[in-house]
């Protein structure tokens, strides 16, 4: 799947690079863009999760949307939940986030407008090599789950209302188990710091790929169920959105940046740059905003329509 | 500002080896620093004459205003933060001057954090002046602007060690900054609202380890430097 995007992109993204180049050129000018706005010398907040930061995808991104608009980007990483609460009032412009229940709340209400697909990984279950539950090789996310479960091996939860945490409710509730007792400890922290304390206690625990990649000559935990990208269940694919907050509900949001930044990481460059972002010789992340198969789903709530909006 | 930190900050690899980009280090020291010594200035400069008019004067209700500030000595930083948060964030009554995620926000919160220690040694340090150096002061004809100063000349020792007191809480304090702060780094590596503190918490996050030690290390040096000035000066003054 990820090479046939790739050439897709390759294909188009020579055509559109130029007609994106020139609108920044036209914007980050003298205005000569005529009903451009300019942006030029504003700042842009972004909030977004700890995943996409600790990667350090943004910063290596980052600087060539700031060139090209002569702008500033001040990226707050503070895990989904908080991501959207600090948008929901209004304190950032635009939010990147991996957990499209929480995203598709976040637009019913009001607050979020303009959602793109952007890209995605995947999640893995990760554990120690003894592998006490047995779970290596299992197809089903649900079946593994079940055995950690069953066998009260150790596992540890984010348990902070971040994406992954979210993910990984969504997963117990599909196994039809409901976590607890003493193997399961919920850690409050992020995902550097959960694989920390899983390594340390020689725990299960659920991942984003790309941070356990970026993590993993400092532990000893290994993949034990893969996800879509190395052929795993479809239920551990991780997708990340972006939404520029409503300028009708805040009207202090920078809406014109936002959308320019939207446009930008969504452009087949940005896009680009993203699929060529490695760590540890490895692909981090795969773009989804360039397809020859546009999702129009991806503007609204999943499951909306025209019919059902007027209750 | 950040000229001669970077300077000194080229020592540093003779011994250690950060993976970081030029300029970081001593951005990040320099926030920490710019944050900390302005919040404590804005609170010396709040909690002083606070301090004499307690120690000078008597009115009702003066032991519930001492426990109150003694109350707020111990008052846990991470809710300094949410209360400054909510001040700040574009919800709040201050939210039009779009403070969030600023260095002055950082600021509003640890001037919280830092003014009742400061307030309540200084005032310790007052009252403990002894009762004879005030009557001699009296009875050789001062006013009360002459006490008072006489007073203060004794008890700057004690003052000192608040001012101390309250830059060690504004400057190891993580819990707030990163509420209102946010830990942002432009994309070049400079820091707008990250701490030394906060930089810590963000390497040991990512189980980086070794370079929080690092970090914690410079920041322990920094609090030991400005701790032994600040000592100088009050030992030049008791030797004199």
């Amino acid at each position: 799947m990820p090479i046939q995007r790739r050439q897709f992109i390759a294909a188009v993204g020579a055509g559109t690079l130029t007609s994106v180049a020139g609108c920044g050129q036209a914007i980050g000018g003298n205005g000569a863009g005529g009903n451009q706005p300019d942006v030029a010398g504003e700042t842009l907040t972004l909030t977004t999760t700890t995943s996409t930061y600790d990667t350090g995808l943004l910063d290596e991104i980052h600087p060539d949307f700031e060139e090209m608009y002569g702008v500033t980007v001040d990226a707050v990483a503070q895990g989904t939940g908080a991501a959207l609460e600090s948008a929901r009032n209004g304190d950032s412009d635009v939010v990147m986030v991996h957990a499209r229940g929480l995203e598709d709340e976040f637009m019913r209400n009001g607050y979020g407008i303009n959602r793109r697909d952007l890209m995605f990984n995947d999640f893995v279950i990760v554990g120690p090599e003894s592998d006490p539950a047995g779970v290596q090789g299992m197809s089903s996310a649900t079946e593994a789950l079940d055995a950690i479960a069953d066998t009260e091996a150790p596992f540890v939860s984010r348990g902070d209302n971040s994406g992954t945490h979210a993910k990984e409710r969504n997963l117990w509730a599909a196994a039809g188990t409901e976590p607890g007792g003493d193997w399961y400890q919920e850690t409050g922290s992020g995902m550097g710091e959960a694989l920390n304390i899983a390594n340390q206690q020689g725990a299960y625990t659920l991942s984003d790929r790309g941070t356990f990649i970026s993590q993993r000559s400092e532990i000893d935990l290994t993949i034990l169920v893969q996800g879509p990208i190395e052929d795993g269940p479809e239920i551990l694919a991780n997708p990340y959105g972006i939404m520029a907050v409503n300028p009708g509900v805040h009207d202090n949001a920078n809406y014109d940046l936002a959308m320019a930044y939207i446009g930008w990481i969504t452009s087949p460059g940005a896009q680009e740059a993203i699929s060529n972002y490695q760590m540890n010789g490895e692909q981090l992340f795969f773009p989804e905003a360039v397809s020859e198969d546009p999702n129009f789903q991806q503007y609204v709530p999943e499951g909306w329509s025209s019919d059902s909006s007027d209750e | 500002m950040t000229v001669p930190l970077d300077s000194a900050l080229q020592l540093l690899p003779a011994f250690l080896d950060l993976p970081f980009r030029e300029g970081y280090v001593a951005s990040i020291i320099y926030v920490s620093l710019y944050v900390s010594l302005i919040a404590v200035t804005l609170s010396t400069l709040f909690s002083i004459p606070v301090a004499i008019v307690m120690g000078f004067t008597d009115f009702p209700g003066k032991q519930f205003v001492k426990s109150v500030i003694n109350t707020g000595m111990g008052f846990p930083s991470v809710v300094v933060g949410l209360v400054v948060l909510f001040a700040v964030s574009n919800q709040g009554p201050l939210g039009s001057l779009n403070l969030i995620f600023t260095k002055e926000a950082m600021i509003m919160s640890q001037f919280v954090l830092a003014t009742p220690p400061i307030t309540a040694i200084s005032l310790a340090a007052i009252t403990s002046v002894n009762e004879n150096v005030r009557d001699a002061a009296h009875v050789l004809g001062g006013t009360r602007l002459d006490v008072a100063l006489v007073v203060i000349k004794e008890a700057r020792y004690g003052i000192a060690t608040a001012i101390l007191a309250g830059f060690g809480r504004a400057i190891s304090e993580v819990g707030s900054v990163l509420i209102v702060g946010g830990n942002i780094t432009s994309a070049d590596g400079v820091s707008k609202t990250r701490t030394l503190t906060t930089a810590i918490q963000l390497e040991a996050r990512q189980g980086q380890y070794e370079t929080a030690m690092v970090l914690g290390a410079i920041l322990v040096v920094l609090v030991l430097t400005i701790n032994a000035i600040v000592v100088r000066f009050g030992d030049q003054g008791v030797q004199r």
